[in-house]
């Protein structure tokens, strides 16, 4: 493939990311005629159109765009810093440690009489997790040791949202945790945006200027540290935010797998294959992917609506179908 | 005027003694040759120097001041690594890799200026890489990997290059064109400590040797000085071909093995 400049790649999927954002606030069960809708927001008399616009469009795409571009970009981070194109921002807890967290707030209907309990829950289970994986593994572990310490504790927190499905006290309450964790985008609203905001950000900031490190990473952690990377406190400062950003999506949105693997991987050899270049494109392109999902969820006329979790985890399966024909054509 | 002074260097791997009490020291415009036999020590000291491991034991100081108060990014300006071996995780262009060689002189997300293209350039011209600048790295032959890792490594222009092995990939003529461009290197003021296997290449090229044998240093000087009948018997097993005994060609074998008494060396 040829490998585009970044700053036109970047362009390109911000045009894109707009198309697709004005689609879906004219997409949805009541069709909304955009200009009055906007009147009417903008107005003191509130009409039905503007609250739909401002209190479930307008959010329901933000959050979109949020949670799918932190997806994205700390795919992108997670496969640079362990130096591995097949690893995603689950790989070390935090999207299962978000589960459990949010499960555990569920189970014991702490969300129903505090509202902020579910995604508080999301926001630390991912980061102890995260955090659990990387004390686990040890601190001068190679990335091997940390992917395995990351699958134990993801398999340690998906037996302890089992154990929790188990014992739950009602096929409601069942129903409720099932359905979470397929991951949707329904029934957001501006509270949502408001809770996930701060983790997110901070998350993003943590990684804001960390491509020098990540680029030098390709040469191996040890010709890396030579280089004046100071790998420890990269990976602290990585799992951190990589917890703070996957935790915030995922307690908002539910589980929404493959995003974070799907997108680097697409758009790595368009930037020439250097993690720097790569951030960016993949918050874009995550932002995207998951809009589209969602603006694809809305229209598909179905009684029952499809939820963006599982539509992600269904172009997952395709995806790696067409990795393994590009790595037998690459006859490696 | 920088120096790299390392005394007393320690280093044990797992309750084994890999370096002991291991003197080594580097200037501007010399090239130190470090010799030995496989598992002598030569990777594991050039790792303590590069600063990527912490010695058990020593002091290393660079131009008088301890190595580890300095910050990494700052060393990482003044002393450059060239490992053994080096897996590129991603099939970057050779441009974009040896460009990597110049981020420990910029700022977190500063990019490079026309003064770093300016030395980039040169050194993927020195190192006969031009042809190969917008290929991906893992289309390259073993030898030309190398030489753009050398590339890497050369075009941080820090005072003091260690490299472990960068010859033993190459075809004769590019070693010859490496050695040469290494000389030069320490001829504009820089130090290198290079770790070799090929005895002539370093008897040839470098100011001094040390040989190293089972983590300690067993000679140290001049090439004359060190590759003795007696140092080569006792670090390698081997002996020098007598010049009149050797035929006459110009592919005889510069030395023999001899019969290891047993367990002696």
């Amino acid at each position: 493939m040829v490998s585009l400049p970044q700053q036109r790649l970047i362009l390109i999927l911000c045009l894109l990311l707009a198309c697709a954002a004005l689609l879906s606030l004219l997409t949805g069960s009541t069709s909304l005629p955009l200009y009055a809708a906007l009147q009417q927001s903008f107005s003191d008399t509130q009409g039905v159109y503007g609250i739909i616009l401002t209190e479930l469009r307008i959010p329901r795409t933000l959050v979109a765009m949020l949670a799918g571009a932190s997806l994205g970009l700390s795919g992108a981070v997670m496969q640079s810093l362990l130096r591995n194109p097949l690893a995603s921002p689950g790989l070390v807890g935090s999207a299962s440690g978000a589960a459990l967290g949010a499960v555990t707030a569920l189970y014991f209907g702490l969300s129903a009489s505090f509202s902020l309990a579910l995604p508080l829950g999301g926001i630390g289970g991912a980061l102890l997790a995260t955090l659990t994986a990387y004390l686990l593994a040890g601190r001068e572990a190679g990335p091997l040791t940390l992917i395995l310490a990351g699958v134990a504790v993801n398999a340690f927190a998906l037996a302890l949202v089992s154990l929790l499905l188990n014992l739950a006290p009602s096929p409601y309450a069942v129903q409720e945790i099932a359905l979470w964790m397929l991951g949707s985008l329904a029934n957001i609203s501006r509270n949502e945006l408001w809770v996930m905001l701060p983790g997110t950000l901070i998350g993003w900031l943590l990684v804001w200027r960390r491509g020098h490190d990540l680029d030098l990473l390709t040469l191996g952690e040890e010709t890396a540290g030579s280089m004046g990377v100071e790998l420890e406190k990269l990976r602290w400062r990585l799992f951190i935010a990589i917890g703070l950003i996957v935790g915030s999506a995922i307690s908002v949105t539910g589980s929404i797998g493959f995003i974070g693997l799907m997108i680097p991987h697409i758009l790595r050899p368009l930037v020439g294959h250097q993690p720097s270049r790569l951030l960016m494109p993949s918050a874009l392109g995550g932002a995207l992917l998951l809009l589209l999902a969602d603006i694809g969820v809305r229209t598909i006329p179905l009684d029952t609506e499809i939820k963006v979790g599982v539509i992600t985890s269904l172009l997952g399966a395709p995806f790696f179908l067409w990795l393994i024909l590009k790595q037998r054509r690459s006859g490696r | 005027m920088s120096h790299l002074i390392g005394r007393g260097l320690c280093f044990n791997r797992q309750g084994q003694s890999i370096l002991g009490q291991i003197d080594v020291h580097i200037e501007a415009g010399e090239m130190l040759g470090l010799i030995g036999p496989n598992g002598a020590g030569k990777s594991s000291l050039l790792r303590l120097l590069a600063g990527v491991t912490t010695a058990d034991a020593g002091r290393l100081t660079l131009a008088g001041k301890p190595l580890n108060q300095l910050p990494p990014k700052r060393r990482a300006q003044r002393i450059a690594y060239l490992p053994q071996l080096s897996e590129i995780a991603w099939p970057m262009s050779v441009e974009h890799l040896v460009a990597l060689g110049r981020l420990p002189h910029l700022d977190d997300w500063q990019k490079t200026s026309l003064e770093d293209r300016a030395i980039i350039d040169r050194i993927i011209e020195q190192t006969d890489l031009t042809a190969f600048r917008n290929r991906p790295y893992n289309t390259l032959s073993g030898g030309e990997q190398a030489r753009v890792q050398l590339a890497r490594a050369l075009v941080t222009e820090a005072d003091i290059l260690l490299a472990d092995e960068p010859v033993s990939a190459l075809d004769p003529a590019h070693q010859l064109d490496v050695m040469a461009l290494l000389q030069t290197y320490v001829q504009a003021g820089h130090g290198v400590i290079i770790v070799l296997h090929d005895l002539a290449l370093a008897a040839h090229y470098c100011s001094r040797l040390q040989l190293l044998h089972q983590g300690r240093t067993l000679a140290e000087g001049r090439a004359d000085e060190v590759l003795t009948d007696h140092h080569l018997e006792a670090a390698y097993g081997i002996a020098i071909n007598p010049a009149e005994q050797q035929p006459q060609h110009a592919f005889a074998l510069p030395w023999r093995r001899i019969e290891s008494k047993d367990g002696d060396r």
